[in-house]
């Protein structure tokens, strides 16, 4: 046998306060309140830092600095904010080891994709909107696009740093000012964020970052300054922040939950399949809003196809997500392994068929085997909701139609995969499946130049690409 | 069909084909072999690359790597192949590929030395019974571009000198203009004339160019007999890359749940460095299993990595690099 001896990215880059403050006008500052909350490493249940929570006085104080900082920075020439974030964009990518190590210790997602997938893509986002700060005029949104205002922002904790540059990129590029709130088992890689707009000269105000759980979140979203809401996370908050915005002028997207189908024909080029189911439902350990997580196979090469799986899932490392060969990280926290237990229990009692390859399961923190359903109903609370784990719910169909009609059969449509060799089936599909993103013989590909979101309960709006432009414009 | 008794073998390559390997009766015509090659499960390109990167991003440190390298070591097919190629050249070699490091008696042997079939009977003089093999070039080596009484007699040539393993090409040529018959029964013929020697099938997937194309190869030189499918002569570019040897894995793990025989692979050309060398091991680890990381089922065509192999090993024992004049050249 052939076993890696451990190869953990060392922490030592990190360099992790005890507390932190909130990040107001460029300065850090203390909470009005007593409120404190501590950010837990889910691999270890190690306590990173206290973090403090953010009342209802302090997200005034931020919202009334980003709106300051708001004449400044939207009478500013697109080419100087462009500068500005070029800057950071650079910088993050200067100290994209470091942030990786952070976001991998706070979320617990493997060192090999923090590195690989989320920085990358973070610094190529700012890169991306850097370049139409001085282009608005060209966006097709007519000669003079101007911005909304102050833009309050709540990200989710699965991609925390990634999330952050969806958010603040091109709310930046377009002329706003910004209040975010990180998620509350993730706060760490946005703190950071903080410093590197202080590194990079950013104007005070322009990004404040408060930090708080649910009711922090709620005080942003109702603030009567906030021009713009944006949100990524679960479609039952975002329920509640179309809710209390509803009759205001206030502009939302909403980026929610999703049950995406990851369709398998006969022709497909199986091995290749394999590795996109692999990557649609066990990259990030399933934390993924997108996450193929209902595998549709056709019938005629399900037997196949599962023997396969199952084979390559043998082969997923499951462990500390320092050590720079691990595959499967930790769950982010106790209530989301919680969720994703009581889901997996209800899929075996009502009769589908569970199945893990043999892992070890490390005794501290806050961990779930890749896992997978067979024998799955479209009745079954695993194919109709979002579990965010590990977990893949397989069903068969036999007909072209069968497979559109099974897919779009959700009150989500956020994305979905197609496997074909065959490209008039391909288009055939595309055209027919009610999700934002088609993806074509590959899964969970991200890119700054394509727009992502959602159809029916999946959210509103788009981010990404020039479309992304226009959530964060008065048009 | 070319008659094979005028080189003194037993049997034809008719009875040949039916009694060689598993799966033989795709090869009734052409057409049944056409359509059993192209109902494989076809290969997306930029799918391959992409995991073929991925595992190349393992991290293989402390004991890990010092069991690569040994691994690898032994795994290597020295090679060499050029027209400028002398007894004297092929010695030393053979010297080197027994004791890849005089100074220290722990490295392993080689696997086996890889030369032309004229120095077959030096390099077996000089291995005698160190356990190292010989491998010849045979076939019309390496574009493959002659009549198959030829590649037949350039075999027997090989293996009468005492040849062990025989690495053959395919008929490159045929393949790509759809001929699979052809190219099924020269390998099948080769196999014939190798006796008890083993044969490598070389697939030259620079020259077949599309990862469907090598699928297919490698399943033609199975079900035709093939012991090991081999990825390059070496005087092609591009030479074995991750992603080609990644569908090659892919075809004798698949070929093995089908057909219930174990085939090994070995790619070649432009192996160069311990890293690469570590990168085809973990491929090896992932795709086929380890079942193949053995130098019966996985070998590494190559003749600069043993340096890189031995300094790198050097490097974990003592912590330090020594020059490459520490390293003998052969």
């Amino acid at each position: 046998m052939f076993e890696y001896a451990p190869a953990p990215e060392s922490r030592d880059i990190v360099d992790i306060k005890p507390s932190y403050g909130l990040f107001i006008n460029g300065e850090w500052v203390e909470p009005l309140g007593e409120g404190r909350d501590k950010t837990i490493n889910p691999a270890s249940e190690e306590v990173l830092a206290e973090v403090a929570v953010a009342g209802e006085a302090d997200v005034d104080r931020a919202v009334q600095a980003a709106r300051k900082a708001f004449t400044v920075w939207s009478a500013m020439p697109g080419s100087e904010r462009a500068k500005y974030i070029f800057r950071i964009a650079r910088i993050i990518q200067e100290r994209a080891r470091e942030l990786a190590v952070l976001e991998s210790l706070d979320n617990g997602k493997p060192i090999r994709e923090a590195r690989d997938v989320d920085l990358p893509l973070v610094a190529a986002h700012f890169f991306y909107y850097a370049g139409w700060a001085d282009k608005l005029s060209h966006a097709g949104f007519g000669p003079s696009p101007q911005p909304l205002g102050v833009a309050g922002q709540v990200i989710p904790w699965n991609f925390p740093l990634l999330m952050l540059a969806w958010k603040i990129a091109p709310a930046l590029a377009c002329g706003n000012t910004v209040v975010l709130k990180p998620a509350e088992t993730t706060p760490l890689t946005a703190l950071a964020f903080a410093e590197i707009c202080r590194q990079a000269d950013l104007p005070p105000g322009v990004v404040n970052i408060v930090t708080g759980a649910g009711e922090t979140g709620a005080a942003l979203v109702r603030h009567p300054d906030v021009d713009k809401v944006a949100f990524t996370g679960s479609t039952e908050v975002g329920r509640m922040i179309a809710r209390s915005v509803a009759g205001s002028r206030k502009k939302v997207t909403l980026e929610l939950g999703g049950k995406a189908a990851n369709i398998v024909f006969e022709d497909a080029a199986l091995d290749q399949a394999v590795e996109g189911i692999v990557n649609g439902i066990f990259f990030n350990q399933g934390h993924v809003c997108c996450a193929g997580s209902r595998l549709l196979v056709q019938e005629s090469v399900a037997e196949e196809l599962l023997d396969a799986l199952k084979r390559r899932l043998s082969t997923l490392r499951l462990g500390d997500p320092l050590d720079k060969n691990t595959d499967i990280g930790a769950i982010n926290s106790a209530a989301q392994l919680a969720k994703i237990r009581e889901l997996s229990e209800a899929g075996e009692a009502e009769g589908a068929e569970r199945w893990s390859p043999t892992c070890p399961i490390p005794d501290k923190g806050f961990w779930f085997p890749p896992t997978v359903f067979t024998g799955v109903a479209q009745s079954h609370r695993i194919a109709r909701e979002e579990i965010f784990g590990p977990v893949l719910s397989v069903l068969t169909f036999r007909t072209p139609a069968e497979a559109v009609e099974k897919a779009n059969n959700t009150p989500y449509g956020l994305s979905a995969g197609v496997w074909t060799e065959k490209g008039s089936l391909m288009l055939w599909m595309a055209s027919r499946l009610r999700a934002g993103v088609v993806w074509s013989n590959t899964f969970n590909k991200f890119d700054p130049t394509s727009p992502f979101g959602g159809y029916k309960e999946s959210g509103y709006g788009r981010e990404g690409g020039r479309h992304g432009l226009e959530a964060y414009l008065a048009v | 069909m070319v008659s094979l008794e005028s080189f003194g073998l037993v049997g034809d390559a008719g009875a040949v084909s039916t009694t060689t390997a598993p799966l033989a009766e795709v090869a009734a015509s052409n057409s049944t072999l056409r359509a059993f090659l192209h109902g494989l499960p076809g290969v997306d390109r930029v799918g391959a690359d992409a995991r073929a990167a991925m595992l190349g991003t393992r991290s293989i440190k402390t004991t890990a790597k010092k069991q690569a390298i040994d691994l690898a070591i032994r795994m290597v097919d020295l090679t060499t192949l050029e027209g400028a190629d002398t007894p004297g050249k092929v010695k030393a070699m053979c010297a080197k590929a027994v004791h890849p490091d005089p100074t220290d008696s722990s490295v392993p042997s080689v696997a086996a030395v890889c030369v032309y079939p004229d120095l077959v009977a030096t390099a077996v003089q000089a291995l005698g019974s160190s356990g190292v093999k010989v491998a010849s070039v045979a076939t019309a080596f390496p574009s493959g571009r002659s009549s198959l009484e030829v590649k037949v007699a350039d075999t027997v040539l090989a293996v009468a000198a005492g040849a062990a393993e025989i690495d053959m090409v395919i008929d490159r040529g045929a393949f790509l203009a759809g001929d699979y018959l052809t190219v099924f029964e020269q390998i099948a013929a080769v196999k014939a004339a190798c006796g008890s020697a083993h044969l490598k099938v070389i697939l030259e997937t620079g020259e077949l160019s599309t990862y469907d194309n090598v699928r297919r190869a490698s399943w033609l030189a199975m079900i035709a007999g093939a012991d090991f499918i081999k990825t390059s002569t070496g005087k092609v570019s591009p030479a074995a890359t991750l992603p080609v040897t990644l569908v090659m894995l892919e075809a004798v793990r698949d070929y093995l749940r089908t057909a219930g025989r174990k085939v090994g692979v070995k790619p070649a050309g432009g192996i160069r460095t311990t890293k690469d060398a570590i990168k085809y091991l973990v491929l090896v680890n992932e795709t086929a299993g380890p079942d193949w990381l053995d130098p019966d089922w996985f070998r590494l065509g190559a003749s600069s990595l043993l340096n890189d192999l031995l300094m790198q090993r050097q490097k974990m024992a003592t912590g330090r690099y020594a020059g490459p004049d520490y390293f003998t050249l052969d």
